[in-house]
Protein backbone atom coordinates (compact mmCIF):
# COMPACT_ATOMS: atom_id res chain seq x y z
CA UNK A 1 0.00 0.00 0.00
CA UNK A 2 0.68 3.92 -0.40
CA UNK A 3 0.76 6.06 1.61
CA UNK A 4 1.05 10.20 0.43
CA UNK A 5 1.92 12.56 3.38
CA UNK A 6 1.15 16.15 3.26
CA UNK A 7 3.04 18.29 6.16
CA UNK A 8 2.06 21.79 6.52
CA UNK A 9 2.32 24.74 8.90
CA UNK A 10 -0.63 25.31 10.83
CA UNK A 11 -2.39 28.36 10.37
CA UNK A 12 -1.28 31.35 12.46
CA UNK A 13 2.68 30.12 12.41
CA UNK A 14 4.37 32.24 10.37
CA UNK A 15 5.71 30.75 7.26
CA UNK A 16 9.05 33.24 5.95
CA UNK A 17 10.21 30.97 3.06
CA UNK A 18 6.32 31.13 1.80
CA UNK A 19 5.84 34.39 2.27
CA UNK A 20 9.44 34.81 0.27
CA UNK A 21 8.08 32.56 -2.44
CA UNK A 22 4.87 35.01 -3.12
CA UNK A 23 6.82 37.93 -3.16
CA UNK A 24 9.51 36.12 -5.91
CA UNK A 25 5.98 34.92 -8.19
CA UNK A 26 4.54 38.99 -7.44
CA UNK A 27 7.92 40.25 -9.12
CA UNK A 28 7.72 37.77 -12.43
CA UNK A 29 4.34 39.38 -12.94
CA UNK A 30 1.94 36.59 -11.85
CA UNK A 31 -0.69 38.88 -10.06
CA UNK A 32 -2.88 37.86 -7.89
CA UNK A 33 -0.85 35.53 -5.44
CA UNK A 34 -2.87 36.22 -1.70
CA UNK A 35 -0.55 33.85 -0.07
CA UNK A 36 1.83 31.30 -0.07
CA UNK A 37 2.40 27.89 2.01
CA UNK A 38 5.26 25.58 2.09
CA UNK A 39 4.57 22.32 3.26
CA UNK A 40 6.52 18.95 2.61
CA UNK A 41 5.53 15.64 0.77
CA UNK A 42 6.81 12.15 1.57
CA UNK A 43 5.43 8.90 -0.19
CA UNK A 44 5.79 5.74 1.99
CA UNK A 45 5.47 2.32 0.43
CA UNK A 46 4.23 0.42 2.94
CA UNK A 47 3.33 -3.11 3.57
CA UNK A 48 -0.16 -4.66 4.81
CA UNK A 49 -3.17 -4.07 2.42
CA UNK A 50 -5.75 -3.10 5.91
CA UNK A 51 -6.48 0.25 5.17
CA UNK A 52 -7.30 1.24 8.56
CA UNK A 53 -3.67 -0.67 9.84
CA UNK A 54 -1.98 1.32 8.04
CA UNK A 55 -3.59 4.36 8.63
CA UNK A 56 -3.27 4.15 11.83
CA UNK A 57 0.59 3.20 11.75
CA UNK A 58 1.09 5.71 9.37
CA UNK A 59 -0.58 8.18 11.77
CA UNK A 60 1.89 7.40 14.80
CA UNK A 61 4.84 8.22 11.97
CA UNK A 62 3.33 11.54 12.06
CA UNK A 63 3.07 12.09 15.61
CA UNK A 64 6.36 10.57 16.58
CA UNK A 65 8.83 11.39 14.11
CA UNK A 66 7.24 12.82 10.74
CA UNK A 67 5.87 16.42 11.56
CA UNK A 68 6.50 18.39 14.47
CA UNK A 69 2.79 18.61 16.02
CA UNK A 70 3.63 21.92 17.70
CA UNK A 71 3.73 23.86 14.35
CA UNK A 72 2.63 21.50 11.65
CA UNK A 73 -0.46 19.82 10.48
CA UNK A 74 -0.42 16.52 8.56
CA UNK A 75 -2.85 14.88 6.10
CA UNK A 76 -2.85 10.95 5.17
CA UNK A 77 -4.06 9.54 1.26
CA UNK A 78 -3.72 5.40 1.30
CA UNK A 79 -3.49 3.98 -2.25
CA UNK A 80 -3.90 0.46 -2.95
CA UNK A 81 -0.54 -1.05 -4.92
CA UNK B 1 31.91 17.33 37.90
CA UNK B 2 31.67 14.36 35.57
CA UNK B 3 30.49 15.34 32.28
CA UNK B 4 29.13 13.67 29.33
CA UNK B 5 29.16 15.39 25.90
CA UNK B 6 27.61 13.42 23.51
CA UNK B 7 28.37 13.32 19.54
CA UNK B 8 25.82 12.81 16.86
CA UNK B 9 26.87 12.34 13.21
CA UNK B 10 26.71 16.30 12.38
CA UNK B 11 27.81 17.46 15.66
CA UNK B 12 30.95 20.07 15.09
CA UNK B 13 31.24 22.64 18.14
CA UNK B 14 32.07 19.43 20.35
CA UNK B 15 35.04 20.52 20.21
CA UNK B 16 34.23 24.11 21.65
CA UNK B 17 32.69 22.90 24.30
CA UNK B 18 34.96 20.29 25.36
CA UNK B 19 37.79 23.19 25.21
CA UNK B 20 35.35 25.12 27.81
CA UNK B 21 34.46 22.65 29.78
CA UNK B 22 37.86 21.59 30.43
CA UNK B 23 39.40 24.81 30.86
CA UNK B 24 36.73 25.49 33.47
CA UNK B 25 36.55 22.32 35.45
CA UNK B 26 39.78 21.13 34.78
CA UNK B 27 38.88 17.91 33.45
CA UNK B 28 38.19 16.52 30.45
CA UNK B 29 34.65 15.43 29.50
CA UNK B 30 33.86 11.86 28.46
CA UNK B 31 32.55 11.27 24.62
CA UNK B 32 29.47 9.47 23.64
CA UNK B 33 28.79 8.24 20.51
CA UNK B 34 25.39 8.65 19.86
CA UNK B 35 24.61 5.23 18.54
CA UNK B 36 25.64 4.07 22.40
CA UNK B 37 22.60 3.04 25.05
CA UNK B 38 24.25 3.52 28.49
CA UNK B 39 25.76 6.80 29.79
CA UNK B 40 28.17 6.33 32.29
CA UNK B 41 27.68 8.09 35.65
CA UNK B 42 27.52 11.45 35.05
CA UNK B 43 26.59 15.12 36.77
CA UNK B 44 25.92 17.31 33.50
CA UNK B 45 25.37 15.93 29.67
CA UNK B 46 26.29 18.17 27.30
CA UNK B 47 24.53 18.12 23.82
CA UNK B 48 26.81 20.44 21.28
CA UNK B 49 25.95 22.54 18.22
CA UNK B 50 26.35 21.31 14.96
CA UNK B 51 24.08 19.92 11.95
CA UNK B 52 23.09 16.63 13.27
CA UNK B 53 21.99 14.60 10.37
CA UNK B 54 22.88 17.17 8.30
CA UNK B 55 19.14 18.75 9.52
CA UNK B 56 17.39 16.04 7.58
CA UNK B 57 13.61 16.30 8.20
CA UNK B 58 14.02 19.26 10.35
CA UNK B 59 17.34 20.85 12.96
CA UNK B 60 17.79 17.96 15.53
CA UNK B 61 14.84 15.63 14.52
CA UNK B 62 16.51 12.26 13.44
CA UNK B 63 18.97 12.71 16.24
CA UNK B 64 16.26 13.48 18.58
CA UNK B 65 15.11 9.55 17.90
CA UNK B 66 19.00 8.07 18.45
CA UNK B 67 18.64 5.54 21.38
CA UNK B 68 20.51 7.80 23.63
CA UNK B 69 17.80 10.33 24.08
CA UNK B 70 15.86 7.89 26.22
CA UNK B 71 18.67 7.47 28.00
CA UNK B 72 19.68 11.16 28.46
CA UNK B 73 15.90 11.54 29.17
CA UNK B 74 15.65 9.21 32.18
CA UNK B 75 19.02 10.87 33.07
CA UNK B 76 17.14 14.19 33.27
CA UNK B 77 13.66 13.03 34.95
CA UNK B 78 16.28 12.11 38.01
CA UNK B 79 17.66 15.81 38.08
CA UNK B 80 20.90 15.38 35.78
CA UNK B 81 22.01 18.58 34.36
CA UNK B 82 21.33 18.80 30.94
CA UNK B 83 22.55 21.50 28.46
CA UNK B 84 22.05 21.93 25.04
CA UNK B 85 23.15 24.12 22.68
CA UNK B 86 22.40 25.45 19.39
CA UNK B 87 21.49 21.98 17.70
CA UNK B 88 21.44 20.58 20.97
CA UNK B 89 18.75 22.86 22.04
CA UNK B 90 16.85 21.86 18.93
CA UNK B 91 17.37 18.60 19.86
CA UNK B 92 16.15 18.75 23.20
CA UNK B 93 12.52 20.51 22.17
CA UNK B 94 12.34 17.92 19.19
CA UNK B 95 12.98 15.14 21.97
CA UNK B 96 10.33 16.64 24.33
CA UNK B 97 12.74 17.34 27.00
CA UNK B 98 12.23 21.13 26.18
CA UNK B 99 9.15 23.16 25.13
CA UNK B 100 8.62 24.55 21.89
CA UNK B 101 10.06 24.20 18.71
CA UNK B 102 12.81 26.45 16.82
CA UNK B 103 12.05 27.67 13.19
CA UNK B 104 13.51 28.83 10.41
CA UNK B 105 14.97 32.09 11.00
CA UNK B 106 12.31 35.40 10.41
CA UNK B 107 14.69 36.74 7.25
CA UNK B 108 15.36 33.31 6.28
CA UNK B 109 19.27 33.83 6.46
CA UNK B 110 22.08 32.31 8.47
CA UNK B 111 23.07 34.67 11.24
CA UNK B 112 26.48 34.69 12.30
CA UNK B 113 27.44 37.59 14.74
CA UNK B 114 28.02 38.38 18.38
CA UNK B 115 24.80 39.20 20.08
CA UNK B 116 23.57 40.47 24.00
CA UNK B 117 21.63 38.20 26.24
CA UNK B 118 19.42 39.15 29.11
CA UNK B 119 19.99 36.99 32.27
CA UNK B 120 16.54 36.42 33.24
CA UNK B 121 17.13 33.94 36.49
CA UNK B 122 20.61 33.70 38.47
CA UNK B 123 19.44 30.82 40.40
CA UNK B 124 19.97 28.30 38.04
CA UNK B 125 22.60 25.62 38.51
CA UNK B 126 23.94 27.42 34.85
CA UNK B 127 23.41 30.90 35.99
CA UNK B 128 24.53 31.35 39.44
CA UNK B 129 27.75 33.23 38.58
CA UNK B 130 25.43 35.61 36.64
CA UNK B 131 23.59 38.58 38.38
CA UNK B 132 19.80 38.60 37.26
CA UNK B 133 19.39 41.05 34.42
CA UNK B 134 23.02 40.91 33.33
CA UNK B 135 23.89 41.23 30.19
CA UNK B 136 26.56 39.31 28.20
CA UNK B 137 27.85 39.31 24.99
CA UNK B 138 28.10 35.82 22.89
CA UNK B 139 28.16 34.68 19.01
CA UNK B 140 25.12 33.04 17.21
CA UNK B 141 25.34 30.92 13.95
CA UNK B 142 22.71 29.04 13.09
CA UNK B 143 19.52 29.24 10.47
CA UNK B 144 16.91 27.70 12.87
CA UNK B 145 16.88 29.55 15.67
CA UNK B 146 13.25 31.10 16.17
CA UNK B 147 12.22 30.14 18.90
CA UNK B 148 8.16 29.40 18.78
CA UNK B 149 5.76 27.85 21.03
CA UNK B 150 2.12 28.32 21.33
CA UNK B 151 0.12 30.58 23.34
CA UNK B 152 -0.49 28.20 26.26
CA UNK B 153 3.04 26.65 26.45
CA UNK B 154 4.24 30.38 26.00
CA UNK B 155 2.32 31.63 28.88
CA UNK B 156 3.34 28.63 31.11
CA UNK B 157 7.06 28.71 30.51
CA UNK B 158 6.51 33.19 31.02
CA UNK B 159 4.70 32.52 33.87
CA UNK B 160 6.99 29.42 35.48
CA UNK B 161 10.33 31.70 34.83
CA UNK B 162 11.17 28.89 32.02
CA UNK B 163 13.16 31.48 29.79
CA UNK B 164 16.82 31.77 30.34
CA UNK B 165 17.88 34.06 28.19
CA UNK B 166 16.43 36.84 26.08
CA UNK B 167 18.18 38.74 22.91
CA UNK B 168 18.46 43.00 24.13
CA UNK B 169 20.35 45.58 23.49
CA UNK B 170 24.14 46.07 25.16
CA UNK B 171 22.03 48.24 27.45
CA UNK B 172 19.53 45.56 28.30
CA UNK B 173 16.58 46.76 26.54
CA UNK B 174 14.33 44.23 24.97
CA UNK B 175 13.68 45.74 21.32
CA UNK B 176 12.70 43.38 18.42
CA UNK B 177 15.38 45.39 15.81
CA UNK B 178 18.36 43.21 18.16
CA UNK B 179 16.83 39.82 17.49
CA UNK B 180 18.75 37.96 15.27
CA UNK B 181 15.97 35.67 14.04
CA UNK B 182 12.24 36.80 15.25
CA UNK B 183 12.15 34.57 18.18
CA UNK B 184 8.99 34.87 20.19
CA UNK B 185 9.09 37.05 23.07
CA UNK B 186 13.02 37.59 22.13
CA UNK B 187 13.61 33.76 23.82
CA UNK B 188 17.01 32.93 23.37
CA UNK B 189 17.20 30.23 25.83
CA UNK B 190 14.50 27.95 27.87
CA UNK B 191 14.49 25.59 30.84
CA UNK B 192 12.42 22.55 31.49
CA UNK B 193 9.93 23.04 34.71
CA UNK B 194 12.57 21.49 36.91
CA UNK B 195 14.87 24.28 35.61
CA UNK B 196 17.76 21.20 35.29
CA UNK B 197 17.54 21.14 31.78
CA UNK B 198 18.48 24.34 29.81
CA UNK B 199 18.50 24.96 25.92
CA UNK B 200 20.28 27.71 24.38
CA UNK B 201 20.88 28.84 20.41
CA UNK B 202 24.10 31.09 21.60
CA UNK B 203 27.24 29.71 21.51
CA UNK B 204 28.85 30.93 25.35
CA UNK B 205 31.48 28.41 25.32
CA UNK B 206 33.30 30.32 22.68
CA UNK B 207 33.40 33.18 25.02
CA UNK B 208 35.23 31.57 27.83
CA UNK B 209 38.68 32.98 27.67
CA UNK B 210 39.94 36.60 27.27
CA UNK B 211 41.80 35.31 23.69
CA UNK B 212 38.42 35.01 22.34
CA UNK B 213 37.69 38.74 22.82
CA UNK B 214 35.70 38.24 25.63
CA UNK B 215 34.42 35.65 28.55
CA UNK B 216 31.01 36.81 29.19
CA UNK B 217 30.31 32.80 28.52
CA UNK B 218 32.51 31.46 31.27
CA UNK B 219 30.78 32.10 34.14
CA UNK B 220 27.78 29.36 32.68
CA UNK B 221 30.56 26.75 32.97
CA UNK B 222 31.70 28.22 36.70
CA UNK B 223 28.56 28.10 37.53
CA UNK B 224 28.19 24.54 36.66
CA UNK B 225 31.33 23.77 38.51
CA UNK B 226 30.07 25.04 41.37
CA UNK B 227 26.89 23.51 41.28
CA UNK B 228 27.65 20.08 40.65
CA UNK B 229 31.63 19.72 41.67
Amino acid sequence: MKARVHITLKSGVLDPQGKAIQNALTSLGFEGVHNVRQGKYLELDLSGSDAEQVRAAVEEMCTRLLANTVIEDYQIELEDG
Amino acid sequence: MKVVVVIFPGTNRDVDVINALTAVSGKEPVLVWHRNTELPETDLIVLPGGFSYGDYLRSGAMAARSPILQEIAARAHTGVAVLGICNGFQILTEAGLLPGVLMANRDLKFVCRNIHLKIERADTVFTRRYAEGQVIRVPVAHHEGNYFSDPDTLSRIEGEGQVAFRYCTPEGHLDDSVNPNGSINGIAGVYNENHNVLGLMPHPEDHVHHSQSCSDGRPLFESLVESLA
